[in-house]
């Protein structure tokens, strides 16, 4: 089963070179891409030291333009599976031969992994972090009734016909993460968690910084509300199967 | 001026209006401004025209919507305008936002492939 690690970076050439170390160590079969989101450092050059393939964007598009740039190429190339992972190290690539098991054989169509859900959990938000994640948690329970121990997470693993589903046009451009699993869910595919190791930041800027979370609430709140009256997932599955 | 304009206030409104008009249609004529964007100002433009020609259509409009003065509904209106201006402004850009995106993604998985094949 072919299967493709996605790796979205921006500016991200000090830390994913341990990234992708980490990657072939854990998943040597896989074939690592890395979308480099107009960078303008050596981001895409580190990547292509390290053996990894490389899409470089002409300019920043954020970083949800940069995971579906990954998704495109797979669908064009028939991978069965696509894993997805933060290029700061913030994910623990060890975890990725859980998230990909799930997705091979055939037991989900979505594993989520969870920075939650685990007993060897290091990680520790701030306050501010926690209510919106409880909040955006909340929301996707009540519109999907599913119960998400970490909606935000960016660590996740897609099987074919997902991926096919966000190739497409409504996938959002910018945070795409509690939004992205309750259409999924509303498009009747199966949501697994898998509980993962997640890290503090070792350096480098988030994207969740200054005025932006204000604005991450406001777009999650109106995608999250408009997820279910949109008319798109359900006519987009039709239309793969 | 609930009676109707003067011959001044006429000519003065008349002139202003074409000329509007006028300065729209010739930047299309110059491809300065696409046809499909110029309609909205068109619409305006020569909502102005006839307002001022059938000055009474104003004051219908006037007595239709509640307003006390023809001045009032004026204004009204022209809010109304430069909202949906505005909005249909909104939509294009979210439009373009989109195809710009695919077309950085196309590029780069193109220009990826390309550089692959020739290593």
């Amino acid at each position: 089963m072919k299967t493709l690690v996605l790796v979205p970076a921006y500016n991200e050439a000090a830390r994913i070179g341990r990234v992708l170390a980490g990657i072939r160590a854990a998943v040597p079969g896989a074939d690592v891409l890395v979308v480099d989101d107009g960078s303008a450092d050596d981001t895409a050059g580190v990547a292509r030291a390290a053996g990894a393939r490389v899409v470089r964007l002409p300019f920043n598009l954020g970083a949800g333009v940069a995971a579906q740039t990954g998704y495109k190429l797979a669908v064009r190339e028939g991978y069965a599976c696509v894993a997805q992972l933060d290029a700061d190290g913030q994910h623990e690539p060890a975890d990725l031969p859980a998230l990909v098991a799930l997705i091979e054989r055939g037991e989900t169509d979505v594993a989520i992994g969870s920075r939650f859900l685990g007993a060897t959990t290091t990680y520790r938000p701030g306050t501010l972090r926690r209510v919106g994640m409880a909040l955006f948690g909340l929301l996707a329970w009540m519109l999907t009734g599913v119960r998400f121990s970490d909606v935000t997470s960016g660590f996740r693993a897609f099987g074919r016909d997902v991926v096919r589903f966000v190739a497409t046009e409504w996938y959002p451009t910018d945070y795409a993460d509690a939004d992205v699993l309750i259409t999924l869910r509303r498009a009747g595919f199966r949501l697994r968690e898998v509980p993962v190791r997640m890290y503090p930041r070792a350096g480098g800027r988030s994207m969740h910084a200054g005025l932006r979370p204000v604005y991450y609430v406001f777009k999650m709140l109106l995608s999250v509300a408009l997820a279910p009256v949109r008319r798109e997932p359900a006519e987009q599955k039709r239309g793969l199967t | 001026m609930t009676q109707g304009l003067t011959l001044h206030q006429t000519a003065f409104a008349l002139t202003t209006s074409l000329l509007i008009f006028l300065f729209i249609l010739e930047l299309v004529r110059r491809r300065r401004l696409r046809e499909e964007y110029s309609w909205l100002w068109l619409l305006a433009a020569g909502a102005m025209v006839l307002l001022v020609v059938w000055f009474r259509l104003l004051m219908i409009i006037t007595h239709l919507v509640g307003a006390v003065t023809p001045l009032n509904t004026l204004l009204l209106f022209a809010v109304l305008f430069l909202f949906a201006i505005a909005v249909h402004y909104s939509v294009i850009v979210s439009r373009l936002t989109s195809q710009v995106k695919n077309l950085a993604q196309e590029l780069a998985l193109v220009s990826a492939r390309l550089e692959e094949r020739e290593r």
